[in-house]
């Protein structure tokens, strides 16, 4: 069976199809139709994406592997590379919230360690609707089970991420996971840096296949296999963390000894995708023989092989002479391995089954030389709220404050963070519930700054100025730090591109996107995009996820958020400015979304940045706090709540004080200083034409807003983290 | 000619993860880290062993239930047998509980979740190998990270237990109180960590090997790694 | 030599909290049933064993069940033989 509807029902577009008759000079087999249905889905070929992200800057003198491989890499000294890269694991999650967070992260981990990388932390983006709805919280407590359940048992430690609660993202939540790894720098596992040659093997390693995440090419299924019936063919992968574990040591330890000419991970498409992407890069043909693919079930088609996606397996590829110390490795950590390929001259990827050739064709048609779409685009227009930043303010300051501070996006995370273990591997100086995490880099006194970062009200409002404001908050809460800005890596989640108006809203935001990783000289090695969120006629607002990678040459120099001391004399770094469209205040006290999002100056966030770095290397700082949701008002009670220390301040100037607490205006920092160190603070300050206004001082058991409103610092922690315990129905 | 570190064995077994970051303490507190692996019958010459945190096989069946026949387990008994000093660290406890090293059990957290944070622990007696240079009611400050941390026993047991002073360490305040509010899991008697009758085998759930780096967190193991060390220093030549 | 299917039955000593049944308990006057008491949550562990006789066969499974299957300390089994092959 083979043309006819049967590619429309793969998802296969009738061009699609033409296309494929046109590469092959025929009609395609059952098993060429799979490969091609699964190889051009959007998900695995990026072709309503490609246009937009080729636009991306994605080269610099840090970067040693920019997007089109396994994940990116960046130069950060002493011969080493630090390898990121975030996913999206939305769709399987909303179905099985526990596997489906779960194997996003075996699947995101994976892509490091193929990179010739061992995995050192993992982040994790997460959305949800509205945590008064029941299935809210139970996506909630799946989804952060699942990625502590998994993260916990391959000692990987989580040490960041974002949690945020938006109308649009009950039906379809946002699961995003990010992981980065060291390596070598002349050690990392590429086409280029490798050179596989014809002749050598390819070894697969790992689990055993089975007929996982097959569902959408069942319909290929002969019809004796119809009767085992839909329990034969689960539409959930199960991750086995164990297997994955021994996974990761085996590849490192493959890795180490110099055994590899390549390394990819089977995700997306199965043995399709990583035989086909490894020949591909390295400019030549496979032959692949499904007869020695170790199976777990009975009775598997050629085209169920082939498109499998049974999680934790690997592929390696390497020089026939060192075949048995591969196996050795393998063994010794109790892996099966089988040699299912063979790297050939020229290009075709030839498929056998049973002695028969099911599958031939150009292995570039199916990796490279995929479908490019550029679809039509619409602008839309924002949400309809009144724009609240002229709303004069009705009620009481005190309340509105603390009624911010529980708001579930600006609470305390601490109920999902402490499920996840940010302290295996040893080198956590930094974990969730801060601006970034920073890890220790070990052999070295250097430290990574982690940062996620999205506002997705932001781009309901404005795409592109959303996704820059990603970008820009991203580099502020890793420079807070003391670090500098590298690079980032994305995931890019939004609705249906069938539609214009999604369209748009995505080619808006990747054009943001570009402008600010330029001004701000971060580089993109690589991400993801996750298109569909929606459900019926509710789509996700757009949704740019960014993940940005600092570095600190010297990690002892690293900057606390907190206010660790009493004495300390405050400073606002930035201006503040009459912006609520977006903020925290409006959702939480008014219950709107209207306006513009913030102003963002990036030449402005651009000499914050620099501000931050050089006040670090000077050790003028003794706190620093990116000025974010909620505002100023939040960002010095978060200084408060997180060091015990109270503080009195003075907000002084135009604005009426409820803007001036809540605006949430970008390139905005919070500092404590010794007083020893102001006039060199505000010397620096001014050189870099950064505006640095005193607010106050630290001390005391209460917040004192002067003039306005006070709290006791422990009636702060109680509203703060008690806040989503209780939204949960459980004491803090 | 005198050895002047002593050698500490660290024990991999499939899904421990830990192992580094024990031996990583071994060494920071002085001594020589040893990589044990769980297939071979070979100490190698170490005068302590520890069975390391994290997941091993999986926790499948039961957290260190598979483990515990590990090869290299016959050893590690035979080790103890001998007076020989050996710690198990989270699943390490679990696992000297399962091959009877240890008296009682550990099943799932109270509230079913996993936890990462740091506790208090009171330390209960000095008698032991990982306690000698600790002071009875002294607490200290270590993080726990475990999804089956609650510590249950037959009510024989227990009252063995309690009777001969096997409890190590307890949960408690940061001035030695006890009670639920200070009890992570859900723990009988809020025992953390237990000794077995010589003292020289003794288990905890809380991470002592992440706590003896003042840049990563708190100091509160570096007592317990420096008794450890002192203790199989002692055992050089013997 | 016979092939044997068999199952073990593993669960908590009566007597000892079962967390993870008082969760199941706890969930189910939510779909309705207010009814059910007693919730314990245990292990069922499935499979062939080949052996001479059942009776064989069965010592081998308790051997197995008391060394590995269960823990003694907190848990109880019991066995059942579904037939032969």
């Amino acid at each position: 069976m083979t043309g006819g509807e049967l590619h429309r029902q793969l998802g296969l577009a009738d061009d699609e199809l033409d296309r494929i008759v046109e590469t092959l000079g025929r009609e395609p087999t059952r098993e060429e139709l799979a490969m091609y249905a699964a190889m051009w889905s959007e998900h695995c070929s990026y072709k309503s994406s490609k246009v937009y992200l080729r636009t991306l800057p994605t080269e610099g003198p840090v970067v040693l592997v920019g997007p089109g491989q396994d994940a990116g890499a960046v130069d950060i000294g002493d011969g080493l590379a630090a390898v990121f890269k975030m996913e999206s694991h939305s769709h399987p999650s909303a179905i099985e919230p526990y596997q489906g967070a779960a194997t996003g992260v075996g699947g995101i981990v994976r892509d490091i360690v193929s990179m010739g990388a061992r995995p050192v932390a993992l982040l994790d983006p997460l959305m949800f609707g509205p945590l008064e709805e029941e299935r809210n919280r139970w996506l909630l407590a799946g989804v952060v089970a699942g990625i502590g359940g998994y993260g916990n048992c391959i000692g990987v430690p989580t040490v960041g991420g974002e949690i945020r609660f938006a109308p649009p993202h009950s039906a379809n939540p946002t699961v995003d996971v990010m992981c980065v790894g060291i390596a070598l720098a002349d050690g990392l596992v590429t086409a280029a840096s490798r050179r596989p040659q014809a002749g050598s093997l390819m070894v697969l390693y790992g689990a055993t296949t089975g007929r996982d995440g097959i569902g959408g090419v069942s319909v290929l299924a002969s019809a004796a296999l119809d009767e085992t019936g839909e329990g034969s063919r689960p539409s959930v992968q199960i991750g086995d963390p164990f297997a994955e574990k021994l996974l990761i040591e085996a590849s490192l330890e493959l890795v180490e000894r110099g055994l590899l000419e390549g390394l990819q991970d089977l995700g997306g498409a199965g043995i399709t995708c990583a035989v086909s992407e490894s020949a591909s890069r390295a400019g030549l043909g496979a032959e692949l023989d499904l007869d020695v693919v170790p199976l777990r079930e009975q009775g598997m088609e050629a085209f169920e092989i082939l498109t499998s996606e049974s999680q934790e397996r690997m592929l390696a590829i390497v020089r026939s002479s060192q075949l048995d110390e591969v196996r050795a490795v393998c063994e010794r950590w109790g892996l099966a391995t089988a040699v299912v390929a063979e790297l050939v001259e020229g290009g075709t990827l030839t498929v056998r089954h049973r002695g028969d050739v099911v599958a031939a064709m150009p292995a570039r048609s199916l990796a490279d030389d995929g479908p490019v779409y550029e679809r039509p685009l619409e602008p839309g227009s924002s949400p309809d709220g009144d724009d609240p930043t002229f709303r004069p303010f009705e009620g009481d300051l005190r309340e509105a404050f603390l009624t911010v501070l529980a708001a579930p996006n600006v609470a305390s995370k601490r109920w999902v963070f402490e499920q996840y273990d940010s302290v295996v591997q040893g080198q956590t100086l930094v974990g969730a519930g801060s601006d970034a995490a920073v890890i220790g880099v070990p052999g070295t006194m250097k430290g990574l700054a982690l940062s996620c970062d999205g506002k997705g009200r932001f781009g309901a409002l404005d795409p592109y100025l959303g996704a820059a404001h990603a970008v820009a908050e991203a580099a502020r809460n890793v420079a807070v730090t003391g670090a500098k800005p590298l690079a980032i890596t994305n995931c890019l989640n939004f609705g249906n591109p069938e539609r214009p108006r999604v369209m748009w809203e995505f080619a808006e935001s990747v054009r943001g996107m570009r402008d600010a990783c330029v001004a701000l000289d971060t580089p993109v090695t690589g991400g993801n995009v996750s298109f569909y969120n929606e459900t019926g006629d509710s789509a996700i607002w757009p949704t740019p996820v960014v993940g940005m990678l600092g570095l600190l040459s010297d990690h002892r120099l690293r900057v606390p958020s907190a206010f660790a001391r009493a004495g300390l004399a405050i400073y606002l770094l930035g201006d503040t400015f009459a912006e609520l469209g977006g903020s925290e205040y409006a959702e939480a006290v008014l219950g709107s979304l209207g306006g513009r999002p913030p102003a963002l100056d990036l030449e402005k966030e651009r000499a914050l940045l620099d501000l931050l770095h050089a006040a670090a290397s000077d050790t003028l700082l003794s706190s620093a706090h990116d000025c974010g949701d909620g505002g100023l008002g939040i960002a010095l009670a978060e200084c408060a709540i997180g060091g015990g220390h109270g503080f009195a301040v003075a907000i002084e100037g135009d604005l009426p004080p409820h803007v001036a607490l809540f605006s949430e205006s970008a390139s905005r920092a919070v500092v404590g200083v010794t007083p020893e160190h102001e006039e060199a603070l505000v010397s620096l300050a001014s050189r870099h034409d950064v505006p640095a206004a005193r607010l106050g001082e630290t001390g005391g058991p209460r917040a004192a807003f002067d003039g306005l409103f006070e709290v006791p610092v422990v009636e702060l922690i109680d509203v703060y983290e008690g806040s989503i315990p209780r939204l949960l129905g459980e004491t803090a | 000619m005198g050895r002047t570190t002593p050698r500490v064995g660290v024990v991999t077994f499939p899904g421990s993860l830990d192992d580094r970051d024990a031996l990583r303490a071994v060494e920071l507190m002085g001594g020589e880290g040893v990589s044990l692996w769980h297939a071979d019958h070979d100490l190698r010459d170490v005068q302590a062993v520890i069975l390391p945190g994290g997941f091993s096989y999986g926790d499948y069946l039961r957290c260190g239930a598979i483990a515990a026949h590990a090869p290299i387990m016959e050893e590690v008994a035979a080790f103890a047998q001998r007076g020989g000093p050996v710690l198990g660290i989270c699943n390490g406890f679990q696992i000297l509980c399962e091959s009877g090293l240890l008296p009682g059990a550990l099943i799932r957290n109270r509230s079913l979740r996993f936890i990462c944070r740091e506790v208090w622990l009171r330390v209960e007696t000095a008698g032991t190998v990982v306690t000698g240079d600790l002071t009875p009611g002294e607490t200290i400050r270590v993080p726990i990270k475990h999804g089956e941390g609650q510590f249950l026993a037959t009510p024989d047991q227990l009252a063995r237990i309690e009777g001969e002073g096997l409890v190590v360490f307890r949960y408690s305040s940061r001035h030695g109180v006890t009670g639920d509010e200070h009890n992570p899991n859900g723990a009988t008697n809020h025992i953390a960590g237990v000794r077995n009758e010589a003292g020289n085998v003794v288990g905890l759930m809380p991470h002592p090997e992440h706590a003896v780096d003042p840049d990563v967190g708190p100091t509160g193991g570096q007592a317990v790694f420096a008794s450890l060390l002192a203790t199989a220093m002692a055992r050089v030549g013997a | 030599m016979s092939t044997f299917t068999f199952e073990v039955l593993i669960s908590l000593k009566p007597g000892l909290a079962d967390p993870q049944g008082k969760a199941v308990e706890g969930s189910l006057p939510a779909l309705g049933w207010t009814n059910v008491s007693n919730v314990r949550v245990g292990k069922h562990v499935r499979f062939d064993l080949e052996a001479t006789s059942e009776r064989d066969a069965r010592e081998q499974v308790e051997d197995m069940a008391r060394r590995l299957l269960a823990n003694p300390v907190i848990e109880d089994f019991r066995i059942l033989a579904t037939e032969s092959a």
